[in-house]
């Protein structure tokens, strides 16, 4: 059955059903069986959460089998807390992702100039790396100011993410405190 | 929040205060609605009228910031009518403890007020000890120095004409809010409480939800289904991310942050691991030391935890006035950071006070921004009042994969750890933040292992590698499947732990057998169990439920829920002492006699013999909290900047502990800005909207900056609907559309008119084009003393007409 096909037929055992008040709903339990052995031939399906708010209504991502690329967000109809809606937001999850002004590139603007410059990560990650060990070597506090052992680093700020995944947040927590990092704050304190 | 967002559909009353869910948390709103169609009660108490007011039973306006007045008057109603449930106070809560001779309040300050430090000696306010070291108690809650009497005393001056006078709220709304909610104070009642930022971000934040969990637990509305204490969390993953510390005050699970002092790891366990003699407290707690050495073994599992404790930097003190984000921001502004890593943030947009934010962004030497799209952030060397070429920040954007490009957990409000997938590839040169870290972890070993420099251990030894996976070449690559193993933890060797045995390498089981000597790692305790060696349970997709658990829809196999699946927390107390539900209707667990059914209990000891609140040193819920630093109970401050000179409650106009700048000028009763203000969000832009004003569809729903204004202030200023004007306080200005509209409706304040405006807090200066600016240019610099949390939610500013030559 063609999708299109499904939705009319939808609609239309729920018209019966209404008007048939308690009666047995025939109509929709065929929809459900015809629904059930549908098959999505041309995309690949994956479940996500949505990535706006804290509800975490489920999503139901597909993918393009050819080309490997997201054509459809929507809300899965199987979570426990969405079943199957979302909000304005959740509904246009697509275009966080399949979005022409996301740039690709990394970008690098050089002090005082007026413009970024696309740089590739290779380079970028030398330079923040030199940068980084740069400001932590000559911040580092081995004693504070009562000669208490602290091995910290006072010249380096942390912000972020509630954005991240939990595992990202583990390997940032990891990283920022090897750094010996102490001002480390995100979305959570604001 | 302690319950989940299915959990809402069983609650008979449904108060929504300091949130608007239905705008913010939309879809949560399907089980408020069945919950209402059941026939609960839904109350909305909120400064606008919302779509949350309009599918309310009962709206109640309040003028913002004065949420203690409210809720103090609600204390006082159920104590003066004696709506408390008394079984469950009096067995499960602190009410009949007896509070130390040292303590007192008077006109607004508690004991131990030091004015010079801004601070309490939390010390007067401890409770008497027996000779076991136990509070003393009396459980008739007579003795004159109980927490029970001593809240009769603290709450008696919260009379409804009081109230009404600082809140707006008239005495007869008052009285049908008082008593709506406090008929849940019963065993087959449960009333529940939805709070956001209209909670969090005051210079209060922390005693307006202290001042409702003390209503929460004198109803016995805590750990039962349709009760508990909700926090909606902004985020998709703030629940997590706060889990996971990304805060200056934690590490994983909720442990401290080590202080300056605590030279060993055994005097780091030793200062926050409590100690309570009574055998009925769970005191969980007294687990510390196994918690924080199997993170350590997480991070370094090459190294005993013992020298690998010396590698974590160390605070000189645990206060929100020193590391938290405004003290932060200040630091910056005054030029003592040299650099700055921003992860999917825009803090130009999002801190208070954006002109300071953005500035401080130039005193940095080094910048790097980490998002989906360019912001107001990564570009603030090129935004409004800036030229770029006298800012030296050398700048770095970096794009990142986006939620459904990488796999991964997050965690929702409910504690609900869900798994996503991989739909696509990112495309070439976007790379997960995981990865990122990753490979700048590996440029810094790299870095220190030719060059040398500071103390490199605590960098070279962190074994990243365990969060990786190696490909064909031998090179490691960012796995979250790897990362998620680690965060729950497994076994370094082989060992005995309660009788079973197991393999080096196995998985922990549950934090129930994390031990502290470095035989197993996890990443955070909290999450422990929920990767085992059956695998990962935060990509179960089961809905079977046994019938009792389907009864209150607990779907236990769908995902995973922190701490070890318990989906309600402090389920104990949903019983009485003998283990029998308070509401067997809609029973949370039940003893049957050999052990609990249903959610998983907190704890499975047999009925009767542990206090429900395990989490507590005593056990008890805590009506009198001892460890604030602004009191041990909620009391009534005015906001930082406000309308009024003086309040009905003391002389102490202002939280006397808050954080705050002394060379800030701040807006009290000023005429030159009349109006509250307060800041929020529309279903359809999401924070500083850095992601949804790139989203087409959405901006053509909310294009623009806008200002609520009630008609009256309209006519006051001379304003039309859909006029530009502008709001302006001591720290900035910007411009934005007249939304002019009933929603909003001057207060009685005090005998006196005062008027509110309302602003969204989504649009920044990048895109969309005449979009506006951040309503955080007008946001002040001030913050909760305990959690450091900017007050945006109660502000002064003026409002007036736009002319040609304003921003």
């Amino acid at each position: 059955m063609q999708r299109r096909t499904f939705l009319k037929t939808t609609a239309a055992a729920v018209t019966a059903t209404a008007f048939t008040g308690l009666g047995p709903a025939f109509a929709l339990d065929n929809v459900v069986k015809e629904a059930g052995e549908c098959k999505i031939q041309w995309s690949k399906q994956t479940t996500s959460i949505c990535a706006f708010c804290s509800v975490g209504c489920g999503l139901v991502v597909h993918a393009n089998k050819s080309t490997g690329r997201v054509v459809n967000v929507e809300g899965n109809s199987d979570h426990p807390i969405n079943r199957g809606s979302l909000c304005a937001k959740g509904a246009s999850s697509i275009q966080m992702t399949v979005n022409a002004d996301r740039p690709t590139k990394c970008m690098y603007r050089a002090p005082y100039s007026d413009s970024f410059e696309v740089k590739d990560w290779e380079w970028c990650k030398k330079r923040i790396a030199k940068l980084i060990k740069k400001s932590r070597d000559e911040s580092f506090e081995k004693k504070n100011a009562d000669g208490n052992v602290v091995n910290r680093t006072m010249g380096i700020a942390s912000l972020g993410s509630a954005a991240l995944d939990n595992e990202e947040c583990y390997a940032m927590h990891s990283f920022m405190r090897s750094l010996g990092l102490v001002y480390v704050e995100h979305q959570a304190r604001i | 929040m302690t319950n989940h967002w299915n959990d809402l559909q069983n609650s008979d009353c449904i108060l929504i205060m300091g949130s608007n869910p239905a705008e913010n948390h939309p879809i949560s709103f399907k089980w408020v609605t069945k919950a209402q169609r059941a026939g609960a009660k839904v109350i909305h108490v909120d400064p606008r009228f919302t779509r949350t007011s309009a599918r309310s039973d009962m709206y109640a306006a309040l003028r913002s910031g004065t949420d203690i007045a409210v809720l103090g008057g609600m204390i006082n109603y159920i104590l003066q009518n004696k709506k408390y449930f008394t079984e469950y106070m009096v067995e499960y809560t602190n009410a009949s403890f007896i509070v130390g001779e040292d303590f007192d309040f008077k006109d607004g300050l508690f004991t131990g007020f030091d004015p010079a430090t801004r601070s309490y000696d939390k010390s007067k306010w401890s409770f008497e000890l027996d000779s076991k070291g136990n509070p003393k108690q009396d459980k008739s809650l007579a003795h004159p120095r109980s927490v029970f009497q001593i809240m009769k005393k603290h709450y008696g001056r919260y009379t409804l004409d009081k109230v009404s006078s600082m809140s707006g709220v008239s005495v007869q709304d008052l009285k049908e809010l008082y008593e709506l909610y406090a008929a849940t104070g019963t065993a087959k009642k449960a009333g529940t409480i939805m709070y956001a930022m209209g909670w969090t971000q005051h210079s209060v934040g922390v005693q307006n939800i202290r001042a409702m969990a003390i209503i929460q637990l004198m109803l016995g509305n805590m750990g039962v289904a349709g009760g508990g204490v909700n926090a909606l969390r902004g985020e998709c993953n703030v629940q997590g991310s706060t889990d996971y510390a990304l805060l200056y005050h934690i590490l994983p699970g909720y442990l401290k942050t080590p202080l300056a002092g605590q030279d060993t790891l055994e005097q780091y366990n030793k200062a926050f691991t409590p100690v309570s003699n009574d055998p009925k407290s769970a005191n969980w707690w007294s687990n510390y030391p196994k918690y924080s050495a199997s993170l350590i073994k997480a991070m370094y599992e090459n190294d005993d935890p013992k020298d690998a404790y010396n590698y974590l930097p160390r605070l000189d003190s645990h206060k929100a006035s020193q590391y938290s984000w405004l003290p932060l921001i200040d630091r910056m502004a005054d030029g003592k950071f040299s650099g700055a890593l921003i992860w999917g943030m825009n803090p130009a947009c999002s801190g208070s006070d954006s002109e300071k934010t953005r500035k401080a962004l130039g005193k940095l030497d080094w910048m790097v921004n980490v998002n989906l799209f360019t912001c107001e952030t990564s570009d603030f060397w090129k935004g409004p009042n800036m030229d770029p070429k006298s800012v030296k920040t050398e700048t770095f954007f970096l794009p990142c994969a986006s939620a459904i490009e990488k796999e991964g957990s997050v965690s929702n409000s409910g504690r609900w750890m869900q798994w996503r997938y991989k739909a696509q590839e990112p495309q070439d040169g976007v790379l997960t933040d995981g990865h990122y870290f990753h490979e700048l972890w590996e440029e810094l070993v790299h870095l220190y292992e030719e060059e040398g420099g500071v103390y490199p251990e605590p960098i070279t030894h962190l074994t990243f590698n365990r969060m990786c996976e190696a490909d064909e070449n031998g090179k490691y690559h960012f796995s979250a499947q790897q990362t998620a193993r680690l965060c729950n933890g497994w076994f370094t060797r082989d060992v005995e732990v309660k009788g079973k045995k197991f393999k080096k390498g196995q998985q922990v089981p549950s934090f129930a057998y994390l031990q502290d000597d470095g035989s197993t790692t996890s990443g955070n305790w909290l999450y422990c169990n929920s990767y085992t060696d059956e695998g990962n349970k935060a990509e179960r997709h089961d809905s079977t439920q046994t019938e009792e658990q389907a009864r209150i829809g607990l779907y236990p196999n769908w995902t995973w829920c922190w701490p070890v699946n318990r989906r309600i927390i402090y389920n104990r107390a949903s019983c009485d002492p003998k283990g029998n539900p308070w509401n067997p209707e809609k029973a949370v667990i039940k003893w049957n006699g050999e052990k609990w059914i249903g959610d998983v209990p907190d704890g499975g000891w047999a009925p009767g013999t542990k206090h429900p609140f395990i989490m507590l040193k005593h056990g008890m819920g805590q009506l009198f909290g001892p460890g604030r630093v602004d009191g041990p109970l909620p009391e009534y401050y005015e906001p930082l900047e406000c309308p009024v000179e003086t309040h009905a409650f003391s002389k102490q106009l202002h939280n006397p502990t808050a954080v705050h700048f002394e060379d800030e000028e701040k807006a009290v009763a000023d005429e030159r800005f009349p109006f509250v203000a307060s800041t929020y969000r529309v279903t359809e832009h999401w924070q500083t909207g850095s992601m949804t004003r790139w989203m087409s569809w959405l901006v053509e729903t909310e294009p623009q900056m806008f200002v609520e204004i009630s008609p009256q202030l309209a006519k006051l200023r001379g304003f039309e609907n859909g006029e530009k004007v502008v709001v302006e306080s001591v720290r900035g200005s910007l411009w934005a559309i007249a939304m002019v509209t009933d929603r909003i409706q001057p207060y009685k304040i005090a005998g006196k008119e005062v008027h509110m405006v309302g602003m969204p807090w989504h649009y920044g200066w990048v895109t969309p084009k005449d979009g506006g600016d951040s309503a955080n240019l007008v946001t002040p610099n001030v913050g909760d003393p305990n959690t450091g949390i900017p007050e945006y939610k109660a502000f002064m500013v003026n409002v007036r007409k736009w002319k040609e030559g304003d921003a």
